[in-house]
């Protein structure tokens, strides 16, 4: 299901950064072929997307863009765990790409957790998860001034109630883009 | 609300319908009963008399000195509707009939208005069994001091009879989130110890933590995200100044939080995480410097300090799981304390230094824990499965806590195991913080 979804994404992402060629300085980043590939996709969905990255990347227009990874902005965990799961870590290269590309966009990562436990720990695991994710956006080419982390622990609730429905929703870090 | 007698409930109605009659900003929504007390002393409280034709004072002192009693745990107060008789002066007393309903111990009195808004109230503690007085007392307050008033009867009866202080005449601060007009809003409630007359010291747009009491009950320290992220400040509890002198002293890059008074009164303990990871902090107020006390890449918070100031509890996950561990307040090698179960957190010490509160994971789910310091024994004292942020009453024989998840209070003692949910105003509570005496 997660595969298809993938390739399905990474389809739609090489139509729209197809489109795209209005961005520069991206040469020196990776091609979203070999990201894709890294992740698992088949090649030829990557081979499309391959070809788009030459033409230029992401653009703003693309966070409201149901269809492209940048509209992805809020990344799962699992229960007490700050662990990129690898769909989260494709959707966050492709935010890095975004970052690399744009270096006057700031971008705050929001670390949160479930309700569970120790609300001061939760504050603590909370700053985990936001930072987790600023390394790999770092990693992935975006810059250290263009990020800020902030946890909110477990205060800040994406989904009201005391189950594991709510639980799952709340464990997340949330990209917030300045705009 | 089962086992409770119709009587015994509507006096705690009434304690409710009265107390929203009191204040205009944050009212009491709930209260209800379901501990259940073991091994407690059977007491009497009369409602007391009130002279002539007058009509009751706005409070209802014998039901706040019931309410008092019952909560410790140590006492289970019988039910008005039990009462064979109703006296208020010795003189009127048939301990016979008294001592048929198995009662130790009876509370008599009567309230007299007078001219300009005061009351005179009197009463009495007596020894059903010897048929004697154990104490009396007459007082003059005025109308807004009838609750104080009960709350300091309830603390004379219980010193006379447990041989301990106790800690009615106090205060907790708690914090509450709610929605108003759709949107979430959070206030740090200043509350009587037993929930009623909240009152807010502090409203934001953004979540409030962690509150702290000084240890001389002036200073509150919490942790505020009015700035967009976890900073933590300190204020005056009781003040006149308009606008509070609010002070922010910990807004280090990173997480500030979890702060803690040290017993000077001068210092906070505090987690910050200005160096890439949370490790314990001690920031002392006046002059500013920081000193740090531990260094590891695990996550340390929720330090709390030893009564003596020597050492400080804190909990961290360096040995996997979250454990709670003490180490010299100047820094040092931390000793881990609690062995039992893979998560134990919000430590909590006892006023007296010798017990341990704690959250504590079971299957169950998070239960307030407490661990008897020098025999290592441990005690599960709620039920779970989301309970926590335990706090200790300055006598040692209670613990606030966050009950269940639901953004309920509640109150349990350490001895007999009453556990009943504290009056609270509008909204979500949590992170209860009992005051010093």
């Amino acid at each position: 299901m997660n595969l298809i979804r993938l390739v399905a994404a990474a389809a739609m992402l090489a139509l729209i950064s197809g489109c795209a060629t209005q961005q520069g300085g991206v040469g020196s980043e990776p091609a979203p072929v070999e990201e894709r590939a890294a992740t698992g996709v088949e090649t030829n969905a990557g081979a499309q997307a391959g070809g788009a990255s030459a033409a230029g990347g992401y653009t703003s227009a693309d966070l409201d863009n149901p269809a492209s990874l940048l509209s992805q902005r809020v990344i799962y965990f699992a229960f007490d765990s700050n662990d990129i799961s690898p769909d989260a870590a494709a959707v966050l290269e492709a935010h890095s790409r975004y970052l690399a590309a744009h270096p006057e966009v700031r971008v705050s990562v929001e670390g949160h957790t479930d309700e569970r436990g120790s609300q001061e720990y939760n504050l603590a695991l909370g700053e985990r998860r936001a930072e987790a994710v600023k390394r790999v956006l770092l990693l992935n080419g975006a810059l250290a001034n263009q990020i800020q982390s902030v946890s909110f622990g477990e205060e800040k609730p994406a989904m009201e109630g005391s189950n594991e429905a709510a639980w799952s929703q709340n464990r997340r870090a949330e990209l917030v883009y300045q705009r | 609300m089962l086992k409770q007698s119709p009587t015994r409930l509507f006096a705690l109605l009434l304690l409710a319908a009265l107390t929203l009659t009191g204040r205009a900003a944050a009212q009491p929504i709930t209260i209800e009963i379901t501990g259940a007390s073991e091994a407690a002393i059977p007491i009497a409280v009369v409602p007391f008399r009130v002279a002539g034709n007058s009509a009751p004072p706005s409070q209802d002192v014998a039901g706040i000195i019931t309410n008092n009693l019952r909560r410790s745990g140590q006492f289970e107060p019988i039910a008005t509707s039990d009462m064979l008789s109703r006296p208020s002066r010795l003189d009127e007393v048939q301990f016979p009939q008294w001592r048929a309903l198995g009662v130790d111990n009876l509370v008599i009195g009567s309230i007299q208005p007078l001219a300009g808004g005061d009351y005179q109230l009197r009463f009495e503690l007596l020894d059903v069994y010897k048929g004697s007085r154990l104490l009396e007392k007459t007082y003059r307050v005025s109308a807004n001091s009838l609750r104080d008033l009960g709350h300091n009867i309830s603390d004379l009866i219980y010193q006379a009879i447990t041989g301990q202080p106790g800690a009615f005449n106090t205060k907790v601060l708690y914090v509450t989130e709610f929605k108003e007009a759709g949107k979430r809003k959070y206030q740090l409630i200043h509350a009587d110890a037993d929930g009623e007359r909240p009152q807010a010291l502090l409203t934001s747009n953004e979540p409030i933590m962690s509150p702290a009491w000084s240890a001389n009950r002036q200073q509150v320290a919490y942790v505020s995200f009015e700035g967009g992220r976890a900073e933590v400040w300190t204020q005056p509890v009781y003040t006149a100044q308009r606008p509070v002198p609010r002070r922010k002293v910990a807004a280090f890059p990173g997480l500030n939080s979890a702060p803690a008074w040290a017993p000077d009164g001068r210092r906070l303990a505090l987690t910050l995480s200005k160096d890439g990871n949370p490790d314990i902090y001690v920031l002392d107020l006046d002059t500013g410097r920081l000193t740090q006390v531990t260094r590891h890449w695990s996550i340390d918070t929720s330090p709390v300090w030893t009564p003596d100031g020597r050492s400080i509890i804190f909990m961290s996950e360096r040995a996997g799981g979250a454990q709670i561990y003490r180490v010299p307040a100047s820094g040092g090698e931390a000793q881990r304390l609690t062995f039992t179960g893979r998560y134990n957190a919000d430590p909590a010490i006892s006023p007296d230094g010798k017990q341990l509160a704690m959250v504590h994971r079971t299957e169950r789910g998070d239960q307030i824990a407490v661990m008897d310091l020098e025999t290592q024994q441990l005690r599960v004292l709620t039920q779970g499965p989301l309970d926590g942020g335990p706090s200790f009453a300055p006598n040692g024989s209670m613990l606030v806590y966050g009950r269940g998840g639901g953004g309920r209070l509640a109150t349990v003692s350490l001895y007999g195991r009453a556990d009943q949910p504290l009056a609270l105003t509008h909204g979500a509570a949590r992170s209860p913080a009992w005051s010093p005496r």
